[in-house]
């Protein structure tokens, strides 16, 4: 590709691509996108049964389309994005990986799929029992002993691991202060530390990129109520002094809390609770392929040692005298409910589905050609961008904005020019120990082919940086719109469709 | 014979073979695919084999999950008016397919907009939409479920009060709405106190003293009372504390006044009943919304309305400084995911309901609610609870134990509704009874001879 | 580098502030500004507000970033600059007039002595910026 080619690899995709008005701007009055059954019952005037100061009237801002119209609005919507299917996407920490079909179809069994979470158990076995084997095969994979699958999301299965720890240790009668958490973290875990009353202390990481020892055992003392851990860590680096670090946080009577948002590079590798860990959650969107959905809906189990589960969230799964499947309400420890149901079921069927699909070995391999994928872009393109930290890494690796930088060319603009290469941009500016970073997780469902075209592109980027800046400062060129005014959007908000203001536009 | 990927399980999944694989290693320059585990020490390896099941292939898969599904009641027929905050509402099959696409089913949150506006856009109207129904000015772009909405928004009113630490909640409020805002509230100076409700199941609101920072109402509330949101709300007009309005069956909102309109402050809840399913409970759309002049405060993410350098109208998440990944320990809540893909459906529902389909198919369960509870009362000579008006879900008083009674319903093939006992032990003999257009009339009549009978 | 004018006095955490009598006008510095990038939007204290040297009194915001105001002197809140919720943009474009923040009624007018004058900010500038 010329330097002067500015649109990249993803042009083929435009023509398909056509603006896309909002839904408030189709349809005329009278049409209708619904059909209702014929009334078999007596019909109710509202306004009779309530009286007229409690009905409103009909909803004056609501589209009137056909079904037809709501379909192309969506199709052609759902065009301006990108998703696993469109191509390789390489966003580090967030384990794009390929979302099996067969999940999809089901979770949509109406065995599971038109149960109601109030149906009686009696009468529910089929969904408590993939629950059970769920719970078992997730507490298999991790070394736990219980598993609550409550948690909506893995943001509320942290919350709900830190409110763990602090139960446990209120039960003990001891009020501890401190949350220790290494400077690579993800931003949600001092955010959780402080919404559970405990106050964040960041500790250093070392220039190997793992915690820094030494800072970790000055800071450590009987204030301490855990430790936030994320193993593989936030650099893709295992965390390889492991027995000191729980010798450490435990001696002083803490507890370790693992964000599991790197399980995938680990799996039938090393298990946390073989390695001192306490309480483990699991991202499903993120290691067990359940899809992203463009931000959910997640699912955010959280795994736990014996000493930890009396105060799981209420209820879990339990078998009663008859050897019946149930949920336990009776919980006396239980930190309280997090859901209000019994968890994202429709999610745990896809991740229950993936697991069985795959098994022990499975498994295994899915870690190892994680691994040996984000390896091969190291070596690959080390040379061309800079690489922070040397050493072999796990199933993500950083790269740097550094070399770049020279000539005004920054990490975001590197990504924005991927896009017009046909690929989801790295996760950048994460973790905020490294300036510029960009970080990149193949997954284990790229080919080498794919790699190869995506290293190419990366290549193309570094050179295009050299001899010609602009064009990568001012990418994308390819895609359905140019970079966008954010600045102009949070000084003065539109949040919604506003009829008045869109006609005041058109006169 | 050439090693492949396996064959009888999930190798499918993994794109690269055998070959790749010792090229890959020959590129990294090491000699074994242990060498790149090295980091792992002794110590904390795992040698065994994984203790889960061995690997299906996918018609064994596929064959495992139809027998455990179809091992449930719903795959064989039962009738069930189940309702206690999920709805069983028919979803329109263009709904679920248009979710299915992968631009929307495998795309990531939308932090790069210009690969993203189809989510973005979607979220645009989203939060339109929920404005126009609830008559308030923002909503954010979905949060987990009607719980945690709930929880977030009485901190977010703590957070706005600045002061004070009483939530007054009815007695009306879904009571796992509470738990899960107790639990929520467990490192927070506040309490809570319950206001009970009248005869006609309506909340009575003690008078307002300055402690309080939310005054929350459900509409309609857990026992399916429309209540006076007005009347509910009257005090609060002059008074610094938020008046939380709670939904779990939004799709009242076709019928009732909105909450905006009427003086909530916060409007927060679930929308499951528009265009998703029951799934056991989960995943939901939870929500929350807001004035204006709060939203600086409000939790989750926002789509904005913005032009790209051409000038060209586009969309991106905005105002993200509220969010933990920029104020980390000072964030408004730990939440970073929203619940994207089922707010997509409960966009296209709104949608395809339009103006005036979400009235239309809230009369209609207003009128099949309505004669199952007067048929119940007639020909089963059971009494409601409440005397109040009513949406599509009552309570009615039994002549046992509700659990029992459900339970011998369930035998004939009936579940009837949730025994309120559940959550109140003094509501032991009361069941909640919900009814929606899915429902037919000869059904509705087999639901009021069935606890005839067994309430005989 | 920017004008930083003399007759102002400022502070480590790049606030300035210029005395009339018992009462100081406060903003933060062009270098400030310039660090933040394009600012979105400002919290500000309410007129009446106690504010203490050292403390936060208020946040200000960019888009990727926010950081808080810390008060360089104690005193009562007696003005605030409104305006600047609804035109952020005046911190980048006018930072050392037209984007004042508040004005303080001084608790200890001497307190103007402690703090930088406009070489020694320079000074600091230049020492901090050899750091990167």
């Amino acid at each position: 590709m010329s330097a002067n080619d500015q649109s990249g690899g993803g042009a083929a995709r435009q023509g398909q691509l056509k603006r896309e008005g909002l839904i408030f701007e189709h349809g005329a009055p009278g049409r209708v996108g619904y059909s209702l059954p014929k009334l078999d019952v007596p019909e109710i005037d509202p306004v009779e049964s309530w009286g007229a100061d409690q009905v409103r009237d009909d909803i004056a801002g609501f589209p009137e389309v056909s079904e037809v119209e709501v379909v192309r609005h969506f199709t052609r919507i759902s065009q301006h994005n990108f998703g696993v299917d469109t191509g390789m996407f390489p966003l580090g920490s967030c384990t794009m990986k390929y979302n099996p079909r067969v999940n999809e179809s089901v979770a949509r069994l109406p065995g599971f799929a038109a149960a109601h979470p109030y149906m009686p158990y009696s009468m529910m076995q089929g969904s408590l029992e993939l629950m059970e084997r769920l719970e078992q095969a997730l507490a298999g994979v991790t070394g736990m002993d219980r598993v609550t699958l409550q948690p909506a999301a893995g943001a509320q299965g942290e919350l709900t691991g830190i409110m763990l720890i602090a139960a446990y240790h209120a039960h003990r009668g001891e009020q501890r202060t401190k949350v220790l958490i290494p400077d690579s973290a993800h931003g949600t875990n001092p955010a959780t530390a402080s919404f559970c009353g405990l106050e964040p202390v960041e500790i250093p990481s070392n220039s190997r990129g793992t915690i820094d020892i030494e800072a970790l055992a000055a800071e450590a003392d009987e204030n301490t109520a855990a430790l936030m851990l994320t193993n593989p860590n936030t650099i893709g680096l295992f965390e390889d002094q492991m027995d000191e670090i729980a010798r450490i946080i435990h001696d002083v009577g803490g507890q370790i809390y693992c964000d599991g948002a790197n399980l995938n590079a680990i799996l039938g590798k090393t298990r946390p609770g073989d390695i001192g860990i306490d309480v483990f959650h699991i991202n499903l969107h993120k290691t067990f392929t359940t899809p992203h959905g463009g931000g959910g809906p997640g699912g955010g189990p959280v795994a736990v040692r014996e000493h930890l589960a009396p105060f799981l969230p209420w209820p879990t799964v339990e078998r009663d005298d008859s050897g019946m499947l149930c949920l336990d309400w009776q919980r006396p420890q239980s930190i309280g409910k997090i859901h209000t149901f019994q968890g994202n079921f429709a999610i745990l069927v896809r991740a229950y589905a993936y697991i069985r699909a795959l098994g022990p070995e499975g498994l295994r391999q899915v870690a190892e050609d994680a691994v040996l994928n984000a390896n091969y872009l190291r070596v690959k393109l080390e040379g061309h961008y800079h690489l922070p930290y040397q050493q072999i890494s796990l199933h993500e690796v950083i790269f740097s904005d550094r070399k770049q930088k020279k000539n005004g060319v920054t990490a975001m603009d590197i990504c924005k020019r991927l896009m017009d290469y046909g690929y989801h941009p790295p996760t950048v500016y994460f973790p905020l120990v490294v300036p510029g970073a960009l970080m990149l997780e193949p997954t284990e469902t790229v080919s080498r082919e794919e790699l190869d075209v995506f290293i190419d592109a990366m290549i193309a980027i570094a050179g295009e940086a050299e001899t010609d800046p602009d064009v990568v400062k001012g990418a994308p060129h390819s895609t359905f719109l140019r970079r966008l005014d954010e600045v102009g959007a949070a000084r003065r908000p539109v949040l919604r469709w506003d009829p008045q203001a869109a006609d005041t536009d058109g006169d | 014979m050439t090693k492949t990927n396996d064959p009888y399980g999930g190798g499918k999944y993994l794109s690269q073979g055998p070959d790749d694989r010792r090229a890959l290693l020959e590129a990294i320059g090491v000699d074994s695919i242990d060498d790149l585990f090295a980091s792992i020490p002794a110590s904390s390896r795992f040698s065994g084999q994984l203790p889960v099941e061995p690997a299906l292939a996918e018609v064994e898969l596929a064959r495992h999950l139809r027998e455990l599904a179809d091992s449930n009641g719903p795959a064989q027929g039962v009738l069930s008016f189940l309702g206690a905050g999920c709805y069983p509402h028919y979803v329109p099959a263009h709904v679920d397919a248009l979710i299915q696409r992968q631009e929307f089913l495998t795309s990531y949150t939308p932090y790069q907009a210009e690969i993203s506006q189809g989510t973005l856009q979607y979220i645009f109207e989203f939060q339109s939409l929920i404005c126009f129904l609830t008559g308030i000015d923002v909503c954010n772009a979905s949060m987990y479920d009607g719980g945690s909405a709930v929880a977030e928004a009485i901190l977010m009113a703590r957070r706005l009060r600045r002061q004070g630490g009483k939530v007054l909640w009815s007695e009306g409020l879904h009571p796992i709405y509470r738990e899960v805002a107790a639990t929520y509230a467990t490192y927070r100076d506040l309490t809570f106190e319950i206001m009970p409700l009248g005869e006609d199941g309506r909340t009575i609101v003690p008078p307002i003293d300055d402690d309080v920072v939310a005054v929350v109402v459900q509409q309609p509330n857990f026992f399916g009372i429309v209540e006076d949101l007005k009347a509910a709300g009257a005090d609060l007009e002059n008074h610094p504390a938020q008046y939380v309005v709670v939904t779990s069956e939004s799709l009242s909102w076709g019928l009732t006044v909105p909450a905006g309109d009427v003086g909530a402050d916060l409007v927060v809840g679930e929308l499951q009943s528009f265009g998703n399913g029951l799934n056991y409970g989960g995943p939901l759309v939870g929500f929350m919304a807001c004035r204006q002049s709060s939203v600086r405060n409000l939790p989750g993410r926002l789509a904005g309305q913005t032009v790209d350098e051409n000038g060209e109208r586009g969309f991106v998440l905005t105002l993200s400084t509220r969010e933990q990944h920029i104020r980390r320990a000072k964030a408004t809540s730990n939440i970073c995911t929203n619940t994207a893909l089922c707010a997509l459906a409960t966009c296209i529902h709104l949608c395809s309901l339009g103006r005036n389909g979400v009235r239309d198919l809230a009369k209609t369960n207003l009128a099949k609610a309505t004669y199952a509870r007067q048929q119940i009362a007639s020909e089963a000579n059971l009494e409601v609870v409440y005397t109040g008006p009513h949406f599509n879900e009552f309570a009615i008083q039994l002549p046992g134990d509700a659990v029992e009674i459900v339970d011998r319903c369930s035998e004939a093939g009936v579940v009837p509704g949730v025994p309120l006992g559940w959550f109140d032990t003094e509501r032991s003999r009361q069941l909640l009874v919900c009814v929606t257009e899915i429902h037919r009339r000869a059904e509705i009549d087999r639901l009021v001879t069935t606890l005839a009978e067994v309430c005989r | 580098m920017a004008e930083y004018p003399d007759s102002y006095r400022y502070t480590k955490d790049h606030e300035w502030v210029s005395f009339e009598g018992d009462v100081g006008t406060v903003g933060i510095t062009d270098h400030a500004q310039n660090e933040l990038g394009d600012v979105v939007y400002l919290e500000l204290p309410e007129v009446g507000a106690q504010i203490k040297e050292g403390q936060p009194f208020g946040t200000i915001e960019s888009v990727k970033a926010v950081s808080d105001l810390v008060a360089p002197v104690s005193g009562e809140i007696t003005e605030v600059h409104t305006g600047l919720i609804d035109a952020p943009e005046l911190v980048n474009d006018d930072p050392h007039a037209g984007a004042w923040m508040v004005r303080v009624r001084l608790d200890d007018a001497a307190v103007a002595e402690t703090l930088w004058g406009a070489d020694e900010y320079r000074k600091f500038l230049e020492e901090t910026a050899e750091g990167d």
